[in-house]
């Protein structure tokens, strides 16, 4: 993957799946052109909005829930060092390995290592976000080890060499006919008759994944939460492909992102209860598998955590900044996000979409310079503040979003269009009697608009407003002029 | 009771029947209205692009010209109250100003949007006004989810003699404007209008209303350029109308 500019490419990036090739409005230029996109994802956020705003409000104490979600993370991150020195003491006591990766190819160079000491050729994979990040399923596939998605929707995107487009639903994009002509295409020993009816679907996959489980002797994983205080790991999934992938292979590999620590059982309860609700609209998670190191007879018997800083230290140095850290990946900010809903998961570039990927994204890469793709993230939102009220720890997404686009201003190493008029309406607005002559100038638009709308008008920015907005012609009298002929002199 | 006005930069330049609708209708209910003449611009548009430093001045200049102004300040907008109430101190606190942060949070426990300032603080929803058209009401995100106006315009409006509301389909949706954000990427802003448009023509109205210009300027651009009929009337024009003065359409 390279971008006309010649920039860094992935494989060069230490980042892995993060900073994307092209920026969001140029990204978004396409994807809001493609009709079945449309469509499919407003049906599919249309669905899961409503299945979750139904599950919500059937919860007396839900305020309460977001808040002690919200207390739980920011006392993790307030001391995270000695919570992952504990975790850390837990698993090795409980017979694991705990490995630390600075970036993602730190991250992948170690889960390939691993694999390679085992001799296998093909691992099994539960999805997860965090590998997305390090793009270790490329890694794996570089030194001949075959990685195999085991969530359907994470098969369907992986059998179609495409791109995942949401945390919980990697597949959004994709409608159950286009899954069939993947199957049909993809899928060895599929039955040619095969429908787009979703059960016969899912049968396909099920057939085709449960050989793969029955043979595997790897597993990778990543983790949804991880207890400190006795170095359990929790994986929250709704198929079952998980619990196989945690159980039949012999070595275990988890890769989790470092904030992904609460500090006891008793804060996992929590977020068991916002998880579900926020993410599939579920009152309660269908598997949730936990484990503790390595127990003798049951289970993998090799069990390895990699702990995934990849930029997360950056985030955290950020007094305000850090609250990004908190999301627990439900995907409810993507799905009440209406610039998501038009623009989809990949324009966005980054392994982490939505409202969320847009705050989340250039703090862990930082912004570098004035082109840096990841700095028009936090400007893909209209900060409407819908991912805020919809957040089940309550981060303050739109509050984070300005916070980002400060920090991609301050990155900017050469003036730039905007900069100009920025500072132009600013010093404007900072005086009364500039401001008047900016008021009479706009008068002039009387010229063009006598027919009470002006359609289109020359400079910077103008192009972009009147591709599809008029605007009113200028008043005659503005309003100081009318309160001074109305009311005499002012206070 | 002594109230200064907040016009905004885009109220006072291009739709200055907003403020003025705002003075005439708190007048008519009796009370003070000052306006500071040598107010200028809130600085949301600095703050929400990123320009924190720029906008650094222009909340110093606003701080200074409606601190002493009056009891309380009123503005015909729920994003530049949204701003006043949650960006203004913020932004001085980041400029290493914490005198200014603090007068910026003192008068921002005094800055109301218009349907607050009615019904919390002058507990009124009956203004007496009159307005024989069918209507249908855009809460815009700011009032909604950042000062939480919650139905207080509405209840406003249920009491307007003559007027029909009509209930928007996904009203609460945002209508893409976004500030910065309907230029930097109008692709998307344009996809979102187009639904809130559709929203808008499906409830036959002649009026879309809502309580803040900008928002209006999108959807009414939106409106015009389709040449749909229906026309964008700020809030405040719809509470200031009255039987004797009807607003112009």
């Amino acid at each position: 993957m390279t971008t006309d500019l010649g920039m860094p490419t992935v494989a060069s990036d230490p980042y892995g799946h993060l900073r994307g090739s092209e920026s969001f409005p140029v990204a978004a230029r396409r994807s809001l052109a493609d009709t079945q996109l449309r469509q499919n994802l407003g049906h599919a956020t249309r669905t899961i909005r409503a299945k979750r705003a139904g599950v919500v409000a059937e919860v007396d104490d839900w305020e309460e829930l977001r808040r002690a979600g919200e207390g739980v993370k920011a006392d993790v991150m307030a001391r995270l060092p000695e919570l992952l020195v504990q975790f850390e003491e837990a698993v090795t006591a409980r017979g694991g390995v705990v490995h630390w990766a600075r970036d993602a190819v730190e991250a992948n160079r170690i889960v390939v290592d691993l694999v390679r000491g085992t001799g296998v050729e093909e691992v099994v994979k539960v999805k997860s976000m965090a590998t997305q990040e390090t793009g270790l399923n490329e890694a794996l596939g570089e030194a001949g080890i075959a990685a195999l998605e085991t969530d359907l929707a994470e098969l369907i995107v992986q059998l179609s060499d495409d791109r995942p487009s949401h945390f919980l639903v990697p597949a959004i994009h994709r409608n159950r006919s286009e899954i069939r002509d993947i199957f049909l295409r993809e899928m060895p020993d599929v039955d040619p008759e095969l429908t787009d009816e979703p059960r016969l679907l899912a049968m396909a996959a099920r057939a085709h994944l449960r050989r793969k489980f029955l043979s595997a002797r790897v597993g990778i994983s990543g983790a949804n939460f991880a207890v400190a205080d006795t170095g359990t790991i929790s994986v929250v999934e709704s198929e079952g492909n998980g619990r196989m992938c945690l159980t039949l292979p012999d070595t275990l590999i988890t890769v989790m992102g470092v904030e992904k620590i609460v500090p006891t059982w008793s804060d996992l309860e929590v977020f068991l209860q916002l998880l579900p609700r926020s993410s599939t609209g579920e009152r309660m998670n269908p598997y949730t598998s936990t484990w503790s190191g390595v127990t003798p007879g049951d289970g993998p018997q090799t069990f390895h955590v990699v702990l995934l800083d990849n930029g997360r230290s950056n985030v955290l140095a950020s007094p305000d900044g850090r609250q990004a850290l908190h999301c627990i990946r439900c995907s409810a900010c993507l799905n009440v996000c209406p610039v998501y809903e038009r623009a989809g998961g990949h324009a966005y570039g980054s392994v982490y979409p939505g409202p969320i990927g847009a705050v989340l994204t250039p703090q862990l890469t930082g912004i570098r310079g004035t082109d840096d793709v990841s700095a028009s993230l936090p400007y893909a939102s209209t900060l409407c503040g819908a991912c805020f009220d919809a957040c089940p720890v309550r981060i303050d997404i739109p509050h984070l979003l300005v916070q980002q686009r400060a920090a991609a201003v301050d990155a900017h190493t050469r003036p730039t269009t905007q900069d100009v008029a920025m500072r132009a309406a600013a010093a404007a607005m900072s005086s009364p009697g500039r401001f008047s002559l900016v008021e009479r100038a706009l008068k002039l638009g009387r010229l063009i608009g006598r027919s009470g709308r002006i359609r289109s008008v020359p400079g910077p920015g103008a192009a972009a407003w009147f591709g599809a907005r008029d605007m009113p012609t200028p008043p005659a009298e503005t309003f100081r002029q009318w309160w001074a002929r109305t009311r005499g002199p002012s206070s | 009771m002594k109230i200064a006005l907040v016009a905004t930069c885009l109220g006072d330049a291009l739709f200055p029947r907003a403020p003025r609708a705002t003075v005439e209708l708190l007048e008519r209910l009796g009370h003070e209205v000052v306006f500071p003449a040598d107010q200028t611009c809130c600085g949301q548009m600095h703050v929400n692009t990123g320009y924190l430093d720029l906008a650094l001045p222009l909340v110093r200049h606003h701080v200074e010209v409606f601190s002493g102004a009056a009891d309380v300040a009123v503005a015909p907008s729920g994003s530049c109250v949204g701003c006043v109430r949650h960006q203004h101190a913020m932004v001085a606190r980041r400029g290493g100003d914490e005198e200014l942060a603090q007068a910026a949070e003192d008068l921002a426990h005094r800055t109301y949007e218009l349907s607050e300032l009615l019904v919390d603080v002058l507990g009124v929803t009956d203004v007496g006004a009159y307005y024989p058209h069918r209507v249908t009401y855009h809460p815009t995100c700011h009032s909604l989810r950042m000062l939480r106006v919650g139905d207080k315009p509405l209840r406003l409006l249920r009491e307007v003699r003559g007027l029909t509301l009509t209930e928007l389909p996904d009203a609460e949706v945002c209508c893409g404007f976004g500030g910065t954000f309907a230029v930097k990427n109008a692709e998307t802003s344009t996809a979102m209008l187009a639904d809130k448009m559709a929203n808008v023509l499906s409830t036959h109205s002649e009026v879309c209303t809502a309580g803040d210009t900008s928002c209006l300027m999108h959807i009414g651009g939106g409106l015009s350029r389709l040449r749909s009929g229906v026309r964008t009337v700020h809030l405040a024009e719809i509470l200031a109308s009255t039987a004797d003065q009807e607003v112009p359409a």
